[in-house]
């Protein structure tokens, strides 16, 4: 109850004229697949907005066109129709490098197959983002240090992805994901591929994310995944039908 | 210089990660390298030692023996023998400007020529001052041909084969020695040296022992000639001044100047010409193997990279999704391939360098004639370092499309590249 009333706190706090921009600022947003022969629509014309600080799931049936919807809000693709501002920046005109320093700076990834690199260490999978940031080398081994500490893995660092379980991939792919301080964390799945124990613990790192003030953006076919964010947005053939809070009573 | 230092860190990682991937590919540069590098080093050697023998007999020479003639003249029956005397060559000289040089050859087999208690049976031969250069007979250091005081005074000097020095004298000195020729004393005044001959009509250079026409004419009590060497002033000469030898020699020796049968002429200038075919011959057929060689080696060169990117393609996704610009996947693979190609190729050509060094000692410890004629290769750097770009610019290219492809396109479809 304490967080939905949080949550109201911002919503009220919008209207003023010093507020951060949204997060998320999506209008009138559309994005086709030209395969040639046929034309799929897969988002219809989205309307989104997610503040700082809101724990937001998109939820819907395969098809809906969650996956489409979760490459464009983490720049990963680009929309055909529509504007799409992420924490104040307009992102439908710009380059592929442009884009790379978006989502470098603003956007951090959890993905369902961990995606780390498998020749190199966790530690320099964590290092990564960083070096692509520009990071000296300092800043990197003490942010990499930290972040290590704050999943819990900071004697597997020297490890190789693959030496790690299911479970301690995911929290490195997280430290990953919170390198750069990004303005957004996006998941996709993030339990997908972990057992009932492991998933359980992924996603108490989540909500401690949430506690801490991060923006994160959960994509899950999970019901119950889904009520233990704060909003949820469900898709249905590439349109939002219903979006509103998670109600706790229920 | 951020950047390029981040380029340059993304390749030492890179690097450290795909030992194994860049051994191979570096080892099959070298390979390819080292195959181009050898084949075409031998080949050189080898042509360029097959024209030096076939000058070996001597430089654009004509040998001029009497034949027989073929046709009735002025009163002569067909199928008079004929033969050159001595005072042939003064008068060629004399009366054909296109001679650049003669000398006339007088030749005797088995004789006895001892040193100490060696005895071997030789051919002589008596010849003038000009046969040295004629017939391409240098003199080792220490020594010298015959000249023409030895030739008016008649000395007793004998000029010896390589191969005779070495029977008669070993390793030892011969120069300023005695020699018996059939009981004869004579001084040794220069030794041959050793020379590549692949056209011979009286044995080869080697097995000769030479001494003044005067001397041998002395000694034997011979007046015919058994042949004459000429040369024209200008190979183009050649073709005139072998029509003036029948108009000449036709004219003294009372021959149909059109009789072809009553001179035999070897002109070494058409041989010439053969050699020159055959070199063609041998660069064309290296130049396809080469070819060959090279087009395996950037496949396989091509392959490994290309393999290899495209496997990637997904961590392409991955490293761009994590904020990677396109330099940053495209840059370390560039400065890889600068570095596979300099590695590989530098390998390659020191190796090559070493075979073609190692066999160059071997042929100085040994006498087999096989490896003298296999010649001494020639490292040709101009051929290496073509074939080095040559494979680099293949594997770069094969590893560099696939991986611009897969920065060029958003990497939500990368990610999905299974």
């Amino acid at each position: 109850m304490n967080l939905f009333v949080g949550r109201n706190g911002k919503k009220n706090g919008q209207a003023a004229p010093s507020s951060p921009p949204p997060i998320i600022d999506m209008r009138g947003l559309r994005k086709v697949y030209d395969t040639g022969a046929i034309q799929v629509e897969a988002l219809r014309g989205i309307e989104l907005v997610v503040q700082p600080r809101e724990f937001v799931a998109i939820v819907g049936p395969s098809g809906s066109g969650k996956s489409t919807l979760l490459n464009i809000v983490g720049c990963l693709d680009v929309p055909s129709e529509g504007s799409y501002r992420l924490d104040g920046e307009e992102v439908a005109e710009l380059d592929l490098d442009e884009l790379a320093d978006i989502r470098n700076r603003k956007v951090g990834f959890v993905f369902q197959s961990f995606n780390l690199l498998p020749q190199i260490t966790a530690y320099e999978n964590v290092e990564m983002p960083l070096l692509f940031k520009g990071a000296g080398a300092r800043e990197r081994r003490e942010r990499v240090g930290w972040l290590f500490e704050q999943v819990g893995l900071a004697d597997r660092m020297r490890h190789k992805p693959t030496e790690l379980s299911g479970g301690q991939m995911q929290r490195v792919a997280i430290a990953r994901a919170l390198a750069c301080e990004p303005a957004l964390i996006l998941a996709d799945e993030p339990t997908g591929n972990l057992d009932t124990s492991s998933g359980q613990d992924i996603m108490s790192l989540f909500e401690q994310l949430a506690e801490k003030g991060h923006t994160l953006v959960l994509i899950t076919h999970d019901a119950a995944l889904a009520r233990r964010t704060r909003r949820i947005v469900r898709l249905q053939d590439g349109l939002i039908v219903e979006d509103g809070p998670v109600s706790r009573a229920a | 210089m951020l950047r390029l230092g981040l380029v340059w860190k993304l390749f030492r990682r890179a690097a450290h990660i795909q030992r194994k991937r860049m051994a191979m590919t570096v080892a099959a540069i070298a390979w390819g390298t080292l195959s181009i590098v050898l084949l075409l080093s031998f080949g050189e050697g080898l042509k360029r030692n097959f024209s030096r023998g076939s000058r070996g007999l001597g430089e654009g020479i004509v040998v001029v023996w009497p034949g027989s003639t073929g046709i009735a003249y002025a009163g002569f029956p067909q199928g008079r023998n004929l033969t050159f005397m001595p005072a042939d060559v003064p008068l060629l000289r004399a009366s054909i400007p296109e001679l650049g040089l003669a000398s006339a050859e007088m030749i005797r087999w088995g004789n006895n020529v001892a040193y100490g208690r060696k005895t071997f049976s030789k051919p002589i031969k008596g010849v003038e001052p000009t046969y040295g250069e004629l017939r391409n007979q240098i003199p080792e250091p220490g020594g010298r041909f015959l000249n023409e005081r030895d030739e008016h005074e008649k000395r007793r000097v004998a000029f010896l084969g390589d191969n005779v020095k070495r029977e008669l004298f070993g390793e030892r000195e011969a120069v300023g020695e005695t020699i018996l020729i059939n009981q004869a004393p004579f001084t040794v005044i220069g030794v041959m040296a050793k020379k590549i001959q692949m056209g011979a009509y009286s044995g080869m250079d080697q097995d000769h022992v030479l001494m003044p026409l005067s001397t041998f004419r002395a000694i034997t009590g011979r007046t015919r000639l058994s042949d004459f060497v000429v040369r024209a002033r200008t190979p183009a000469e050649t073709p005139e001044l072998k029509r003036q030898l029948f108009e000449v020699l036709g004219g003294k020796y009372r021959f149909d100047p059109e009789d072809e049968r009553a001179l035999r002429m070897w002109d070494t200038l058409e041989t010439q010409k053969v050699t020159i075919n055959i070199g063609l011959g041998i660069e064309i057929f290296l130049g396809m193997i080469g070819a060959l060689t090279l087009l395996i080696g950037g496949v396989g060169v091509a392959n490994i990279m290309f393999a290899v990117v495209k496997h990637r393609t997904r961590e392409i996704g991955v490293q761009m999704a994590m904020g990677a610009r396109r330099s940053y996947v495209l840059g370390p693979l560039v400065v890889e391939s600068l570095f596979l190609t300099a590695v590989g190729g530098g390998i390659g050509v020191a190796v090559g360098v070493g075979v073609v060094q190692l066999l160059a000692l071997v042929q100085s410890k040994s006498n087999s004639d096989a490896l003298q004629f296999l010649g001494a290769p020639t490292f040709s750097p101009g051929v290496a370092l073509t074939t080095i770009l040559l494979l680099g610019g293949i594997g770069f290219l094969a590893g560099f499309f696939p991986a611009r492809r897969a920065v060029s396109i958003q990497p939500a479809a990368a990610l999905r590249y299974e």
